[in-house]
């Protein structure tokens, strides 16, 4: 059902890194799943989504809220009240 | 304010943190003593959903159970083990380690609420908090031998639940005796803005004992192909003597239960591939390495934060909603979540509750369930209810090999009331 290049692929997509010495266990395991979900595909595609929650929203007003500091405070690092993230270029 | 004070000998591992001087109020808990789930966040007390990757995180703020409980006067003493983010049904997949049933340390508690089972079956606590996003109050529940309930989804807020599976997952009470679940879940109920899917519907139920004409169905697919003999005798027995109490008991069927666990299944794993996206070691967890490019930072910090069931499940919802795959798993997946609801609205016409066994199986000796799959299958007779929402519970009714059955008892929306009253019936006369 998938190929370790597609384990590969999803895993690097999800940032889960992926090691050589687990793509064969990864494989084979969703695999073995995918192919019990395979049941799903004997169901009408074309059937509509049925949203049958829906989310209640409050209005939008500025209520009381964490502190800088108190939403700092798990942050593995920071600089000048901020929080400190990896490079992105 | 009074004091207690908590130095259980926890020889079953049914805590991640305990708190040794715990202060409690007035109220209608005054004193009760409560063990939560390390899912749901506990002002200045680590909450670590038993993974690696948020070891050390102290949430700056309270659940909405959890204002409700210390209001109450509850006394918090701990909180508990879990599979890690709630994936799992034995507690084996904890990364501080696995609890252990306290009725056979050689057998898991279930899970993925095994610690707050283990902890009122041991005896440690007197009640507990547990989520059930597949069966995970319910199933440990009937593994250690108490009553756990999942209450209609929306009736409990999930604001601080640290969210898995939203669509699916409710709080709810787990204890040794109906009253006692019932007292605590008159606490925990009731309408929060801070969760969008809050509903307006306290509980303030007192349990009665007469079920006379009560209808039960008796659905065909939870006594066949896969389910223990013995289990299935003990639970036709418990049905037995509900009936002696003026029930009758009606069959019927729930066809989509061929399609319920792949549904459930890719829906979990598809909300847990977003959910998850968040633990990077920015905000929270041990600190990510800020030198490297952000794709190699987060993926070594999450490779190395996240246990193997976490990433497996997020690879297969990465998978489900990828482009080209969507619309053949995760949109026939909602297409078959409506026949599960379909099927529990035509029933429920008929029968006022649906009673069956909570698990396939008694309880698993340690390292049993090896196969990822494998362990998926035992969740088929709990994930129904949570797939349509509405309230299931899960009380002892009887022993197989000295294991303890669950009896599960299945209501229409909003009617917890009703499978509390039918639990508290069996309790009062069956046992």
């Amino acid at each position: 059902m998938v190929t370790a290049e597609d384990v590969r692929k999803i895993a690097k997509l999800a940032d889960v890194g992926i090691d050589d010495s687990e793509i064969n266990e990864f494989t084979n395991q969703c695999s073995g799943i995918l192919e019990y979900f395979a049941v799903l595909d004997t169901l009408d595609q074309n059937q509509p989504l049925i949203r049958e929650r829906y989310n209640i929203l409050r209005d939008d007003e500025v209520l009381p809220s964490l502190s800088q500091e108190e939403a700092l405070q798990n942050a593995g690092q920071t600089e000048k009240g901020y929080f400190k993230a990896p490079r992105v270029m | 304010m009074k004091k207690l004070t908590f130095h259980p000998d926890d020889s079953v591992h049914a805590f991640i943190t305990t708190i040794p001087e715990v202060t409690y109020g007035d109220g209608p808990l005054s004193g009760v003593t409560v063990a939560v789930k390390d899912n749901i966040s506990t002002k200045g007390i680590e909450t670590t959903c038993a993974s690696k990757i948020l070891k050390g995180y102290i949430p700056p703020y309270d659940a909405h159970v959890v204002t409700l409980l210390k209001n109450a006067g509850a006394a918090i003493v701990g909180k508990t083990n879990m599979d890690e983010f709630g994936m799992g049904t034995t507690t084996e997949n904890s990364a501080y380690g696995p609890t252990l049933n306290p009725l056979d340390h050689q057998r898991v508690p279930g899970g993925s609420s095994g610690g707050s089972a283990a902890a009122v079956a041991a005896g440690f606590v007197d009640c507990a908090i547990g989520s059930d996003t597949g069966g995970s109050i319910r199933c440990p529940a009937a593994f250690c031998g108490i009553v756990g309930l999942k209450p209609t989804y929306g009736r409990v807020s999930r604001f601080g639940l640290i969210a898995y599976a939203n669509s699916l997952e409710q709080i709810g009470p787990m204890a040794r005796d109906v009253k006692t679940l019932s007292n605590l879940y008159s606490v925990i109920a009731g309408h929060d803005s801070r969760d969008a899917t809050s509903v307006d519907k306290p509980y303030s139920h007192t349990p009665v004992s007469d079920i006379k004409g009560l209808k039960i169905g008796v659905p065909d697919e939870f006594f066949g192909e896969g389910v223990n003999p013995n289990v299935a005798e003990v639970v036709r027995q418990a049905i037995d003597t509900l009936e002696s109490m003026g029930a009758t008991a009606v069959p019927c069927t729930i066809p989509s239960m061929k399609y319920a666990l792949s549904a459930y299944y890719v829906t979990c794993t598809s909300e847990a591939s977003s959910n998850l996206a968040r633990f990077d070691g920015v905000r929270y967890g041990p600190a990510v390495g800020t030198l490297k490019s952000w794709h190699d930072a987060y993926s070594d910090q999450r490779k190395a934060g996240f246990g193997k069931e976490v990433r497996r499940r997020i690879i297969l919802g990465t998978f489900s909603l990828a482009a080209g795959y969507y619309g053949r798993y995760y949109q026939k997946a909602q297409t078959a979540r409506q026949m599960v609801r379909d099927d529990f609205e035509r029933i429920f016409r008929d029968v006022d509750v649906i009673a069956g066994p909570t698990m396939p199986d008694i309880a698993f000796k340690l390292g049993e369930k090896s196969d990822p799959l494998q362990m998926y299958l035992s969740d088929i007779l709990t994930v129904p209810a949570n797939l349509a929402g509405v309230p299931a519970l899960s009380v002892p009714c009887g022993k197989v090999n000295n294991m303890p059955v669950g009896l599960q008892l299945i209501g229409r929306y909003f009617e917890d009331e009703r499978i509390i009253d039918t639990a508290y019936a069996y309790e009062q006369g069956g046992a």
